[in-house]
C-alpha cells in the first residue's frame, strides 16, 4: 500500500486549480459525496408531516436539513474549484451528469407527498441507516485528506453525522427486534437496498486516482469497514447476514440513472427554474 | 490611551455583542463562540463567522444583521462577513456568559467536555435538577434538542454537544 498522500498536501482551491489530474479526480469524488447527500436530503424531505409520528418529523426533517447543509459545502468546494455556481450546480445539472448512487434517487414507496403517499417507512430506515453509516466511514477518511478545504469539511460535518448514524441505528435494531410484521418490513427493505448499495460504497471510475493522490482512502478498505461494521450489527440482531452486495440497476457513478432521479429533479427546480438569480 | 484603531476595533466588538442569534434572542453570537476573527483594514471590517450546523437557515440572517450592526459603527465604510468552517464550531465555544443567557431563554447550555461513550448529563434550566430525560436528540432548530425535565414537570430544549472526536 502506498503512503504516497502523506506527502503532499493540497491547501487551497488553486493549488489544487494548478494539476489538471489532481483537480480532475478531486471533483469526481466532490460530485459524488454533493450528489449523494443532495438526492438523499431531498427524498427526506418529501417525508415532511408524513414520519410515524411528530417527535421523528422533528427528527427527520432536522436531520434532512442537516444533510443538504452538507450538499451545500460540497457544492461550494466545487464552486471554489470552478466549477460554475453552486446553486446551479444542486438543481441545474440534468440526470445524466450526476454521480449519486442509484439506490439514493429511489422514490419513498407509492404516490406521492401530495397524493396518496404510501411511502415505506422500513425502506427509509434502512436506507437511511446504510447510507449514513458509509457516510460517516469516509468522513473519517477524509479527515486526512490531501486536500485540506475538504479535510477541514469533514471535521464539521462528522460532528452532526454521529447524531444521524445514532437515529437511524436506534430504528434498525428496534424495528429488527420488534414483531414478526416490522421484521419481515425491515428484511424486505434490506434486501431491496442491499442488491443496489455497492454502488453507495463504490468510488467509480478515478477511484484508484482518488487513493493514490491521498484523497480518500481505497475504495477497498472502505467498503470492508462498512461491511465488517453491518456484519457484528446483523450478529448482535441474530440475523443472518445477506451475502455479496449488488449494483444492479447500474453505476450512478458514470450517469446511470432511473426515470425516479428525472422526476425528483423536475420537482426540486420547479422553483429555482422561475428565477435563478434572486436570493432566496 | 487606545489608538483610533484600537478604539475602532473595540467599537466593532460591542456592535457584534448586539447581534444575537435569530433563533434565540437573549444570546449573541459571540455568546454563542461564532465570531472567529475581526480585522479592519482602511475602514474597512473583515468578519470571520463559524457555523454552528451547516444547515441552519438562520445564518443569512445573522450576516446580514452583523452587516448592519457593524455597518452602523462610525469609521467602518464597509464590512464583509465570510462564514468558515476551519476551525470548526464546538459547542465548548459558548461562553460562560452565553451558557448563562441560554438558561434565561430555558435551554440547557451543552456539557463542557465530551464523554467517549456519549453518556452526558443534562441540568434543567429551570430547577437545576439532574432527573431529565431526552425526549427527542433533535429538535426545533439544528442545534437543539428537546429534554423534560421529571422533577418540576417542565419541558425544556437544550444545545446539542458538538465536539470534533464524535
Amino acid at each position: 500500500m502506498g503512503r504516497r498522500w502523506q506527502e503532499v498536501i493540497i491547501k487551497t482551491a488553486e493549488e489544487a486549480k494548478q494539476n489538471k489530474d489532481y483537480k480532475a479526480t478531486l471533483t469526481e469524488l466532490l460530485y459524488q459525496l454533493a450528489d449523494d447527500d443532495f438526492i438523499l436530503a431531498y427524498r427526506g424531505s418529501e417525508w415532511l408531516g408524513l414520519a410515524p409520528h411528530i417527535e421523528e418529523d422533528v427528527a427527520f426533517s432536522s436531520i434532512n436539513q442537516d444533510t443538504m447543509g452538507h450538499a451545500t459545502i460540497y457544492y461550494n468546494l466545487l464552486e471554489d474549484l470552478g466549477e460554475g455556481k453552486s446553486d446551479d450546480l444542486a438543481h441545474m445539472r440534468p440526470a445524466a451528469e450526476r454521480q449519486n448512487a442509484i439506490i439514493l434517487e429511489e422514490v419513498n414507496g407509492t404516490g406521492d407527498y401530495l397524493t396518496e403517499p404510501r411511502y415505506d417507512w422500513a425502506f427509509a430506515v434502512v436506507r437511511n441507516y446504510f447510507y449514513d453509516l458509509a457516510k460517516k466511514i469516509k468522513l473519517e477518511a477524509l479527515k486526512t485528506s490531501s486536500y485540506e478545504p475538504l479535510a477541514h469539511a469533514a471535521v464539521k460535518i462528522n460532528m452532526e453525522q454521529y447524531y444521524h448514524v445514532m437515529h437511524w441505528s436506534t430504528w434498525f435494531k428496534q424495528l429488527l427486534s420488534a414483531n414478526e410484521d416490522a421484521k419481515k418490513r425491515m428484511m424486505t427493505a434490506v434486501e431491496k437496498v442491499w442488491i443496489d448499495f455497492d454502488n453507495v460504497l463504490s468510488f467509480g471510475p478515478k477511484a484508484k486516482e482518488l487513493a493514490e493522490l491521498g484523497i480518500i482512502e481505497a475504495e477497498e478498505t472502505i467498503k470492508q469497514r462498512w461491511i465488517s461494521h453491518m456484519k457484528a450489527v446483523f450478529e448482535e440482531l441474530e440475523i443472518d447476514y445477506p451475502g455479496e452486495l449488488g449494483s444492479k440497476r447500474g453505476n450512478g457513478r458514470i450517469g446511470e440513472h432511473t426515470t425516479d432521479l428525472d422526476e425528483a429533479l423536475k420537482t426540486l427546480r420547479e422553483v429555482y427554474e422561475t428565477d435563478t438569480v434572486t436570493a432566496w | 490611551m487606545p489608538s483610533n484603531l484600537e478604539q475602532l476595533h473595540q467599537d466593532v466588538l460591542n456592535a457584534l455583542e448586539t447581534v444575537k442569534d435569530p433563533e434565540i434572542d437573549s444570546v449573541s453570537v459571540g455568546d454563542l463562540g461564532m465570531i472567529e476573527d475581526v480585522s479592519i483594514v482602511d475602514n474597512k471590517a473583515f468578519i470571520k463567522v463559524l457555523p454552528t450546523f451547516m444547515g441552519c437557515p438562520a445564518l443569512e440572517i445573522i450576516q446580514q444583521n452583523i452587516e448592519k450592526a457593524v455597518g452602523n459603527v462610525e469609521g467602518i465604510d464597509e464590512t464583509t462577513v465570510e462564514f468558515i468552517h476551519h476551525p470548526p464550531w464546538t459547542s465548548d465555544r459558548v461562553s460562560k456568559e452565553g451558557r448563562e443567557r441560554l438558561k434565561e431563554f430555558g435551554i440547557a447550555p451543552p456539557p463542557e467536555k465530551w464523554n467517549p461513550d456519549g453518556k452526558y448529563e443534562i441540568e434543567c434550566p429551570y430547577c437545576t435538577s439532574l432527573y431529565t430525560t431526552v425526549d427527542n436528540i433533535f429538535g426545533p432548530t439544528a442545534c437543539r434538542s428537546i429534554l423534560y425535565c421529571k422533577s418540576c414537570k417542565n419541558p425544556f430544549e437544550a444545545m446539542k454537544p458538538v465536539f470534533t472526536d464524535m
